[in-house]
Parts: C-alpha cells; sequence; structure tokens
C-alpha cells in the first residue's frame, strides 16, 4: 500500500490502474483470454459459436488437462502438467535453444508467492548470524517486505543513477563486505528490466552478476516479470541464457531462480494471480523440499495457470489469429516506446526533474530536485518531501505517482514513479497535468 | 545440467544444500502431497504407457476434491464466472437476468472492470461487505465488521498468515500451538516450516471423535513446561474426522480459551457438509456472542472459510476468507501489512465467493436449478457417509465412526503384528506400508493416518467420500476385500 494511501484516505480506493489501462489496449489478446477462460469455466459455451472456434478449441485442450475436465479441481502442485511442459518449451524458445526442464519449474499465485517460498528455503533461522539478502535500492517495497517476514535482513545496494541506474559491481561488493560482517548474506536479488529504474541490464553487466556470485557463494534470484517491456535498442536477455551462454563451470554450477508472471506483459493480468518460477542447478536434495513448500500451498490457482499458458504461447505465424495479434503488439510496443520518448522529454525539459533513460519496465523514475522551502514545508507536515509533492499533485492536478522514498533512494534525493504503461492520449494528458502542476509548485517553493 | 563441476571447481559443493537451507522446511510433512501420491502419480503414468496392471485406473481418494471425482459444478456459479471473465457474454440471451446482475455488479467493483486486475490486499471491498452480511444472517443477526474480513487464496493462506502473525519468542518462550490429533496435515507442516512448537490435544475416537475439556487442560499443562501455548486451533466440522461439535462443546473450548488466554482459530471450511441426524452446525463467532459480552468482549478469534468443499468444490480457484474477532488494532495494522505481500488473493475466487455468500434468493430465475443441485450435491455427501460407515463396519478388523460431516472417513484398522514388524523394518509407518500395497494391489490412493496423527499403537487410513456412489461402493468392497486379504497375509 502506497503511503499516499495511509495519509489520504481517497486514495485507498484507488484501484490499482496502472496495469489496467494497457490491458484495455491489448484488445484481441486479452479478448482472445477472455473468451477461452469463459469457455473453460462455462463448458456449454464450448459448443456454442457465441464464440471463435479457435478459443473454444483452446479451451477444449485446456479442459482436457483439468482433472475431472474442470478448472474447480486441484492440479498437481507444480502446475497443469501441459502447461508446464509449455512453459518450458517457452523459455527454450525465448532463450535461443538453452534447454528448460519442466521439473524444475512449479507455477504459483504470481511472482511474489514463488519468490517468498524460494526464500523461505534460504532464510536459516538457525545459523548464528541473520540471513541476509541483497537488494537493489530503489526497489519496489514487496520483495524486501517478504524478506523481513521471514526473518531475514534485506541488504540494499545503491544503483547508480548517473550511470542509468545501472549496477555497478564495486558497489556489489561493498554491500556484501558490509553484510558479512553482521549477517549471513545467502542471496543476491536483482530484478531486470527494473522496478522502479527502467534499467535494463547488459550481458556484460549480467555476466559479472554471475561471476560475482560464483565466487561470493550467493544464490541469484532473477526478477524478470517485466521481459516484455524493452524499449530502444535494448534487448532483454534471461539471466539462464547468459548463464548458459557462458558455458562451463558457471553454467553447470550457478544456482539460479528466475521468476514470471502474467502480471505484467501485454496480459496485466495480475487478479488471475498466475506466475512461475524456474529453478538452475539446485541441488536435487533440496529440490525434493522445495517441493514439500510448494505443496503446503496446494496449487496455483487454475485461472491464472491457464493465462500463463495463454501468455506464453501467443499465437505463432500461420494462426488465424495471429496477424491481428501481431498488429496489436506492435501498436502496444509502438505506443509504450512513444510514452517512455515523451516522458523523458517533457520531465527532462522542465526545470528542477531529470528523467534518466527508461529503457525498459512499466515506469519512469525521475529525479525532484525541490527547493529548500518545500523541504521545510514538507518537514513540518511531517512527511517526505517527494511524499508532499505526489500528494500535491494527487490533490491538485489528479494524477498518481508514488514517493521516491517508498522505494529507497540516496539521503537527500528525491524521485517519483509514474506508469508509463497507459494509451498515448492518457500519457500526454499526464505529462500536460504534471507539467502544469510541477511549473507551478517549483514557483510557489521558490 | 551435471552434477559434477569442471576445472578446479569440482571441489565446491553447492552454494545452498541440506545443510544450510532452512531447517524448519526439513521437518515439512504434509501427507495429502505426500510420498503415497508421488507413487499413485507414478503408477497413472505407468498405465498410460500400457503398463498391465490388476486394475485401469488410480482413485485418487486422498485428495478433498470434489470435481476430480465427477461431482459437476453448480451451473450458476460457472455462468457469472463465465459472465465476469468475457463481458461480451452480457449480451447473450442464454445467461438469465439474476446472473448477470451479480456479475455486472462484481466487475463493477473491479479495477478497469476486469478481473484480470489487481484488487486491494484484502479483496474487493464490496465483496468483503456481502460476505460479512453473509456472516450476519448465518449467525442470526450478530454483526461482522467487513473491515475485520480478509479475503485469501483459500483458506490456507489465511491460516498460514494467522499463525505467521502468532509465533514468535525462543526457547521456552516459543509459541505453542494446540491441535487436535488427528488434525488436517496443513497445520502441523505450517508449525512446522514456522518453528512453532505443536502441541497435541487428542480427540476420543470412542466417543466419535468427540473434544473433551480434560484432556485440552492435560496437553496444555504438559506444554507449559517447555513452551508458551498461545494459539488453539480446532476444525469444525473434524478433516479427517468428519465430527461435528455439539454446542456444548464449542462454548467449553471458548471458555477454556478464555481462561488459558489462547488466539482461538476455527477452521469451518465444511460447515455446510453437516449429514448425520441430531448434528448441526454451529459457528464459534456465534456461540460466542451468545455467551455474551464477557466472552464476545475478550475472546481473540479467527474464523476460516473457503470455496474449495462445502457444495461447491471448486478448490482450483483458491478462493476463501478469514472473518477476525476482537484482535489488537495494533496488530490488525501489522496484518494488514502482512497480506499485502501476497498483492492479492486471486480474483475470481474472490468473485466466486461473492456468489457463495450471495447465492440466488427464492424470487430470482436460477433459484429452483441452483438449490436443486446444491441439494443434490450434499444428499450425495450424506448417502455416501452412510454406506462408507455401514460397509466399513461390516468388516472385521476395520471400525468406522459415523462420518458427521466433511468429506472424509477415517476408519481405525487392526493391522497384524506380522506388518507392523515389517513396517517397522524397512522404517515405514504400518499403516503407511498398507495403504502403499493398496495402491499397488487395487489402485487405490488413500492417506496413512500416520499422516495425519492417532493414537500411539493405533492405525487408520483417510478416504474421501468424493466418488460417485456407484463407484464408492466398488472402492468401499474393494479396500474390505484388500483388508482382508491382507490380514491373512500377516497373520
Amino acid at each position: 500500500m502506497s503511503v499516499l494511501q495511509e495519509i489520504n484516505p481517497n486514495v485507498r480506493n484507488l484501484k490499482h490502474l496502472e496495469y489496467v489501462v494497457l490491458a484495455r489496449r491489448a484488445n484481441q489478446i486479452k479478448e482472445e483470454l477472455q473468451q477461452v477462460l469463459a469457455a473453460c469455466l462455462d463448458p456449454t459455451l464450448v459448443n456454442s459459436d457465441k464464440l471463435p472456434a479457435d478459443a473454444r478449441q483452446r479451451a477444449q485442450r485446456l479442459l482436457g488437462g483439468c482433472v475431472g475436465g474442470s478448472v474447480g479441481s486441484y492440479t498437481a502442485t507444480a502446475g497443469i502438467s501441459e502447461i508446464v511442459h509449455r512453459i518450458s518449451e517457452f523459455i527454450t524458445r525465448r532463450d535461443g535453444g538453452v534447454p528448460s526442464h519442466p521439473e524444475n519449474i512449479y507455477i504459483s499465485p504470481g511472482s511474489q508467492w514463488a519468490l517468498t517460498n524460494i526464500l523461505k528455503i534460504l532464510v536459516n533461522s538457525k545459523s548464528s548470524s541473520q540471513t541476509a539478502v541483497l537488494t537493489p535500492l530503489p526497489s519496489h517495497s514487496t520483495t524486501s517486505l517478504s524478506i523481513t517476514s521471514l526473518g531475514a535482513v534485506a541488504i540494499p545496494y545503491n544503483l547508480s543513477e548517473e550511470q542509468g541506474w545501472a549496477l555497478q559491481m564495486e558497489e556489489l561488493h561493498r554491500a556484501l563486505e558490509f553484510a558479512k560482517g553482521l549477517y549471513n548474506p545467502v542471496a543476491l536479488y536483482v530484478i531486470n528490466p527494473g522496478n522502479p529504474s527502467g534499467h535494463v541490464q547488459s550481458r556484460k553487466s549480467m555476466q559479472d552478476v554471475i561471476r560475482f556470485v560464483s565466487e561470493k557463494r550467493l544464490f541469484l534470484l532473477a526478477d524478470e516479470v517485466y521481459q516484455d517491456f524493452v524499449y530502444g535498442e535494448h534487448e532483454f536477455l534471461s539471466y539462464k541464457r547468459v548463464l548458459a551462454e557462458m558455458g562451463p563451470p558457471l553454467a553447470d554450477t550457478v544456482e539460479l531462480a528466475s521468476f514470471h508472471s502474467v502480471s505484467k506483459g501485454f496480459m496485466g493480468e495480475g487478479g488471475l494471480r498466475g506466475g512461475y518460477v524456474e529453478l538452475v542447478n539446485v541441488d536435487p536434495a533440496v529440490m525434493k523440499y522445495i517441493f514439500k513448500k510448494f505443496s503446503m500451498d496446494a496449487c496455483a490457482p487454475v485461472l491464472g495457470q491457464l493465462a500463463l499458458d495463454l501468455m506464453l504461447n501467443p499465437p505463432q505465424p500461420g494462426d488465424p489469429s495471429y496477424p491481428l495479434y501481431n498488429v496489436e503488439t506492435r501498436n502496444i510496443k509502438t505506443a509504450v516506446a512513444n510514452n517512455v520518448k515523451r516522458a523523458c522529454e517533457v520531465v527532462n525539459s522542465l526545470p528542477g526533474f531529470c528523467c534518466q533513460p527508461v529503457q525498459g519496465g512499466a515506469f519512469a523514475f525521475p529525479r525532484l530536485y525541490l527547493p529548500p522551502k518545500a523541504i521545510q514545508k514538507a518537514k513540518e507536515m511531517g512527511m517526505q518531501p517527494d511524499t508532499f509533492y505526489c500528494l500535491r499533485l494527487l490533490e491538485e492536478n489528479g494524477v498518481f505517482a508514488s514517493p521516491g522514498c517508498e522505494y529507497g533512494q540516496k539521503e537527500g534525493t528525491h524521485h517519483i514513479r509514474f506508469c508509463i504503461l497507459t494509451p498515448e492520449d492518457t500519457m500526454e494528458e499526464l505529462l500536460g497535468r504534471l507539467t502544469s502542476f510541477h511549473t507551478q509548485f517549483m514557483k510557489d517553493f521558490s | 545440467m551435471s552434477q559434477q563441476a569442471v576445472n578446479g571447481v569440482q571441489s565446491r559443493g553447492k552454494v545452498l544444500t541440506l545443510d544450510n537451507m532452512n531447517p524448519n522446511v526439513k521437518q515439512v510433512y504434509y501427507a495429502v502431497r505426500g510420498p503415497i501420491v508421488q507413487r499413485a502419480v507414478q503408477i497413472e503414468k505407468e498405465l498410460k504407457e500400457g503398463v498391465k496392471k490388476p486394475f485401469t485406473e488410480v482413485i485418487k481418494a486422498n485428495i478433498g476434491d470434489a470435481h476430480a471425482m465427477g461431482q459437476k459444478p453448480v451451473t450458476f456459479l460457472r455462468q457469472v464466472l463465465a459472465l465476469c471473465s468475457y463481458p461480451e457474454l452480457l449480451e447473450d440471451t442464454k445467461f438469465p437476468e439474476d446472473a448477470k446482475k451479480r456479475a455486472r455488479r462484481i466487475l463493477e467493483a473491479c479495477g478497469g472492470h476486469s478481473i484480470g486486475a489487481y484488487s486491494a490486499s484484502q479483496g474487493i471491498e464490496c465483496i468483503r461487505q456481502d460476505v460479512a452480511r453473509y456472516i450476519e444472517k448465518r449467525d442470526g443477526g450478530i454483526s461482522s465488521d467487513p473491515d475485520n474480513i480478509f479475503l485469501s487464496t483459500g483458506a490456507s493462506d489465511a491460516i498460514v498468515t494467522m499463525l505467521k502473525l502468532l509465533v514468535c519468542g525462543e526457547g521456552r518462550d516459543r509459541t505453542g500451538v494446540m491441535i487436535s490429533i488427528p488434525q488436517y496435515p496443513l497445520y502441523s507442516a505450517a508449525l512446522a516450516d514456522l518453528g512453532a512448537v505443536q502441541i497435541n490435544y487428542y480427540l476420543d475416537e470412542d466417543k466419535c471423535w468427540g473434544l473433551d475439556v480434560t484432556e485440552l487442560k492435560r496437553s496444555l499443562n504438559a506444554a507449559r513446561q517447555h513452551c508458551n501455548p498461545r494459539v488453539l486451533c480446532i476444525i469444525n466440522p473434524g478433516n479427517p474426522t468428519g465430527q461435528v461439535q455439539s454446542r456444548q462443546c464449542i462454548e467449553d473450548v471458548i471458555r477454556f480459551a478464555k481462561e488459558e488466554h489462547l488466539f482461538l482459530m476455527a477452521d469451518e471450511v465444511y460447515q455446510d457438509n453437516v449429514y448425520a441426524e441430531g448434528c448441526e452446525f454451529h459457528s464459534f463467532k456465534k456461540v460466542l456472542f451468545e455467551m455474551g459480552p464477557e466472552y464476545s468482549n475478550t475472546v481473540e478469534m479467527a474464523s476460516f472459510h473457503s470455496t474449495s468443499k462445502c457444495y461447491m468444490g471448486e478448490c482450483g480457484f483458491r478462493g476463501g476468507y478469514m472473518e477476525i474477532i476482537n484482535m489488537d488494532p495494533e496488530v490488525k495494522a501489522q496484518l494488514i501489512k502482512l497480506v499485502s505481500v501476497r498483492l492479492c488473493p486471486p480474483v475470481p475466487g474472490q468473485a466466486l465467493l461473492d456468489l457463495v455468500v450471495n447465492p440466488p434468493q427464492p424470487d430470482e430465475p436460477s433459484y429452483a436449478t441452483f438449490m436443486k443441485e446444491r441439494t443434490a450435491v450434499l444428499a450425495a455427501l450424506a448417502e455416501k457417509a452412510k454406506i462408507t460407515e455401514q460397509i466399513f463396519n461390516t468388516v472385521p478388523g476395520i471400525t468406522c465412526n459415523p462420518v458427521q460431516g466433511a468429506m472424509y472417513t477415517f476408519p481405525r484398522i487392526t493391522l497384524p503384528q506380522k506388518a507392523i514388524d515389517k513396517a517397522k523394518a524397512e522404517g515405514q509407518a504400518p499403516d503407511m506400508l498398507y495403504c502403499m500395497r493398496l495402491l499397488e494391489e487395487e489402485g487405490i490412493c488413500l492417506v496413512p493416518g500416520s499422516g495425519f496423527g492417532q493414537r500411539e499403537g493405533t492405525f487408520h487410513f483417510r478416504m474421501t467420500i468424493l466418488p460417485p456412489t456407484e463407484k464408492l461402493k466398488i472402492v468401499l468392497q474393494k479396500i474390505s476385500a484388500f483388508h482382508l486379504r491382507f490380514t491373512q497375509e500377516f497373520s
């Protein structure tokens, strides 16, 4: 829950609009998912001509994988076996042929759930010092909250704003040394593309991270839920792929968990709760306990599993729905790329406002250079300066942005985060309002 | 993915090993999805590959999954969910108006009018309001605050969340949690996982698995020597035992909880599954409030419900909720923070729950069909409960308490000493040996009583009463025949 929601009761009822607006754009993709799920829910629709044939066929096939032909049955712990297989096929395709084994994949109610389960395995409460996990700063709070709720500690490594929020190896080393002094560091958590940073790691950076975790004997947790959103000439490379392409011994030894989800991407179906983790090079004896841990949860919600399957197996060239799907995804990518360009342009044109290039992900995270009077006013009101800014922005111009203090930032710096996955006209509207608010705000507190 | 590394990295072991992983997780054992089920899945694969066996299918009577056993979903529920999933269908005349009305209302409450959008972590507000109203109606008007309702990913999620909140302390001060023996192994697994102290109180098999306060007292006093007991968990109707606690018993438990300053966790997911004559479901909350303000203002409690059982059997949706009573507001704030880590419960499950608490009313078009389907499911379960008890009690060596409620039978089996010795020699629980044999010989998958807890020296198995009646009869006969053979073989 955003700090704003605690302060402003009206905000409490604000729904998470960020991903929904994009979903409204993805008409064909969304419609197909809706149709397939409807037919799975009410199988009488499978024989009805109200739905297109391919949606009905898909539903029929999916129902065939459900016990008793019902989406109301439990599934196997790791998920419906045919879907798990198709996930492994997706991963192999995505990673240019690097093999993926179904027994290393668990479908879960969203990626955070799987992450919490893996963290659970990693956190050793019986060891002499508290377990620590290195996490990026800035970072979305859910992961650090998971870590602390398990009795471990999140040790931040600072991303370098001046280098477009890149991960710096010296900073990783520093953070680890610091952690070693006081705690028992067991894992490194990275999120690529970044949230809120928008940074997309280069292959070299990823290789450095892999070498680092290998040398320092850390488990690598790679959160890759924003992998569908990469802009400009940037390319998403999965940690699994980079690892595999580094060859032995690293490829055979570095222990990795990578996470993905239907909540982001073109689907944006966060409410269905579908995600997965793929485990690489994990000790088979430990895998048995990972299974046990997941089995306590019974299984992921079936509709979430189905949505995952649809997301990872979009129409292929030759399929009747491919042309429309292709056009729509291109349009979305173009629109979002345009949003990114416009957001950076506009923000960078305003005094006291500066945005690093948004290479990927769902957000822009520009820096605010607030006048001392504004900082003073915020202090008097008992809130962080960027919270004060965001609250005013919401109240006066109806734009919901979250303050940088929620994500962590270097002392004395301030930021805001807003979503760039909106229809283009909404982005223009947002930027217009932001501009007029910001200009006025800077004037008021000059 | 080679096990051994090359080029000088050979001497290094894994980063994450059995030795340095979370030791608590190593203690986790969830029998319902445990080794016998894994073997059953393997056998199914073998059958598919054409391996010849004495049976053509594996009957998975191990898990409380009604649809998997052929129970049909309730039409109305699925209609509304289909409408929510693909709102274009709201134009389709084949769907009744009451279904459309509910779908529209649910969609209205969802972000962007889509069940695909995240909801608030505590659950969609209007659904929580509907749940509160349902509880009020069920409990004869006792008020329920929607803000004390937390929707969850199945009841299990809420149960684990509550336990997380409750478990703390070190050494002798470590939280102790009282659970019934036998119990649904989510509890023992969660306690192991959290490193909490499990405190066993035994249900009385001779009194139809009744609960006696003297046993609660005994168990608590013993536990006080080595931990800090703070929680009492009770499943009513019971799993695996099926007993439906009397009102008096529930009052006794509440009184005990108050006297001993325990947080009460009332797992009521089987509240509609009551079959036996003279048995009635009494919600803990209702009884609590009817005991007057001395209790209703002080006893801290959480009650749990789910869309997986009752007449719906919609396990795959992972829908559920808990209602918290008298929770310290500061703790509640922490609870709100804790549930945010999950982001939100699956929205289709929330929508389904909304329909369960908001079913068709007598004046609505879907009412007749809905009631017919609901009644048929519950009546079939009641019949199967009776048949099961009858048939098992005809077998020498099997004693079966009446299945008063829930979905399972937990008969006691007498095992020959030779079988017990063989099992022990193989490092296996005797009832696991029994169940494995049954699986291999008849393709019937049950869960051994050792997975749920039982008095030392006794053996049981848990079987669901979910297969269709005719199939169930065959299963019962096969198990009976197996039991006689097994007894013969080891005599």
